[in-house]
This record gives structure tokens, sequence and C-alpha cells, in this order.
């Protein structure tokens, strides 16, 4: 054999890799991608029209696949970071088990086949906004927003906030004022979310020079904030009775749960707690929320049909 | 050189990673040509057929 090609085999590039299946999986984000397949399903199931149920799986699929992709491209580019915090450093490739390089190519490969599917078997405005959900969040959010403002996760949430607009508009083939409610409802929850988490972790975004509110602003400033934002959750909450897509019993659930969702943030803002046991009450509490929120949506809108 | 005795041998672990990749690559491209089939004739119905002799 060439010496030279024995070098190449020894380089990095041309290393036998020990990633299985299972770590490829897990540049996906698989907890992160079971939210978007649900939020992204409800807005589909909600979406004036119909949608034959194989093509609405497929758009389902490629809607998952497509924020697999944005996640596994964020898992690229934040390799750094990742392996100085204690929740990501076990990920893939600051594990050294995937390369950038393989991870960038999986991330770009799935992109492209879920926005051309979901095109293709959707409708271009469906995939349009897949790409432009990859795009914001892998580009505008990861390569920019993330290193340089702590209002990265405000902004940075309209991609966590697209998939039932982009569900929508795989069934209707139009983006429409019920969908921008859904999308704000996410759009919303999302800096409460992800400060709460922030203030148990604040170590761990400091090390890694992520400014997040808590190590910018302060606690007292970030604790702030979670308030104004929660009670802007429990409103959006409350959107789509006000607005005339959903009953007044889902109306009072939701109303319900954005009182909740104020009374953990409060508690957050009044209860001094070195452990943060407040802040990690907020956090399981908002994924609930999300969680409940849509599942009200989803059940009121199959009750409708079958009533229908 | 003896070429044989060059050659790079996989470990235990590089040979049952690669063949994991290798089933889960062969099961992603049969579930994507299976849903490029049935996701076809759903889309274009019958008008699958119609298409100039």
């Amino acid at each position: 054999m060439a010496l030279a090609q024995r070098e190449q085999i020894l380089d990095d590039t041309g290393r036998l890799s020990e990633a299985t299946a299972g770590d490829f999986l897990s540049l996906l984000k698989p907890r992160v991608m079971s939210l978007v397949i649900f939020t992204a399903f409800v807005g589909q199931i909600l979406a004036p029209g119909s949608l034959n149920p194989i093509l609405a799986f497929i758009a389902t699929l490629c809607i998952a696949v497509g924020a697999g992709a944005a996640g596994a491209l964020n898992m690229w580019y934040d390799a750094d970071i990742d392996a100085v915090m204690s929740r990501t450093q076990k990920r893939p490739v600051p594990d050294g088990r995937v390369t950038a390089k393989e991870a960038l190519a999986f991330g770009l490969t799935l992109s492209a086949f879920s926005v051309a599917t979901l095109g293709l078997m959707a409708n271009w405005l469906a995939g349009g906004l897949l790409a432009f959900t990859i795009f914001f969040y892998a580009v505008i959010y990861t390569m920019w927003l993330k290193r340089s403002t702590p209002q990265n996760i405000v902004i940075g949430g309209a991609a966590g906030a697209l998939p039932p607009v982009v569900g929508w508009a795989a069934t209707s083939g139009a983006v429409s004022l019920e969908s921008i409610v859904l999308f704000l409802i996410i759009f919303l929850w999302t800096p409460p979310h992800f400060w709460a988490l922030a203030l148990f972790k604040t170590g761990d975004y400091e090390r890694a020079g992520v400014p997040m509110m808590p190590n910018v602003a302060g606690e007292a400033s970030t604790k702030r904030q979670i308030f104004i934002y929660s009670i802007l959750v429990a409103v959006s909450g409350i959107l789509p009775t006000a607005l005339g897509f959903a009953s007044i019993y889902y109306g009072a659930f939701a109303a319900a749960l954005g009182l909740g969702f104020i009374w953990y943030a409060w508690r957050v803002l009044v209860v001094a707690d070195e452990t943060m046991k407040p802040a990690k009450s907020l956090f399981g509490f908002s994924v609930l929320y999300l969680f409940a929120i849509f599942a009200a949506l989803l059940v009121e809108a199959i009750v409708t049909r079958i009533g229908a | 050189m003896d070429d044989k005795n060059d050659r790079i041998r996989p470990t235990e672990a590089q040979l049952k990673a690669r063949r994991s990749r290798n089933v889960a690559l062969a099961l992603a491209l049969v579930a994507f040509v299976v849903l490029v089939y049935f996701g076809s004739i759903f889309k274009l119905g019958p008008a699958v057929f119609n298409r100039p002799f």
C-alpha cells in the first residue's frame, strides 16, 4: 500500500468509525423531535381541508426528519460548546463517536430529502416553510444568535414554533391566523421554558461562553422576565377560544393551565432558593403545559369531527 | 512491504458498528422507496397511469 494512502486511512477523515446507527439517531435530538412531531401533527389535524392519511403520515415524518436534520446541524456547529456543558458533553460529536464532518453531511442530506419529499408529497408552501425552519434554527439561531445575544432563545424560538405552521400548511396549503396563534403559543412559551433551565444550569452556560439571560442580565432580571412572559403565555393559550376556533371548554382548560404557569413563575420570582427548586418545577410544568394545550386542541378537533 | 500484513484490520467494535450502520441505512432506503411509491400513488391517484405512450 502506498504511504500516502496509508496516511489517509490513519488520518481522522479516513478513520474506521465506531459510530452505531443509534449515535446517528441521537444526532436528531429525538426528545426535541417528539414535541415537534406532536405540535406539527396537531397543526395538520386542526387545519381546514383534508390530506390523504398516507400523505399526512409522510408529511409528519418529513417535518420530524427536517427538525432532526436541524438538530444534527446544530450538533455539528456547537460541538465546542457541547463539550464543556454537563448536559451535552455525552453527545456523539463532543464524545468523539461521530466526527463533525459526518454530522454536517448527515444533517445536510436529511434536510434536502425532507424538504424535497414534503414539497412533492404535500405542497411547496409546506416544503418552503420546513426549509426556512431548518435554516432559521441552524444558521440564524445556532451560528449567529446563540453566541451573540441573551435574546438568542427569544428570537430563535421561532424555529421551534414553526412546526405546527408547517403542519397546517401541509394540509391546507396556506398560512392563516389560526396557525399563527399556534406559532405564538410556542414562541412565547420558549423564553420562560429555557430561562428556567438556564437558571439552574447557569454555570454550564457561563463555562461555554453562551450569553444566556441569567449570566448576562442576572438572576433577578431573568426571574422578572420569566414572570412577564408567563403572563403572555397564559394569554396566548386562550387565544384559540377568543378568536373562535376552539370551544369555551378548551378556553377554561387553557386558562387553568395558564394560571398554573403564572403560579410557578411567581414562585420562581419570590421564593429565594439556593437549589433553584422553583425554577426546576417551572421547567417541568412548562413541558406539561405545552403538551396539554396542544393535546386539548387535538382532542377537541377530533371530537368535533366525529360529531360533525 | 507485504501488502497482506499492511491492511488495517477493523476491531470487533468497529465491525459491529459498521454492521449497525449498514442495516440502518438499508432500512432507511427501503422505507424511503416505499414512501415514495405509495406517496406517488395517493398523490396522483388514477392520474399516475396517465402518461404519454
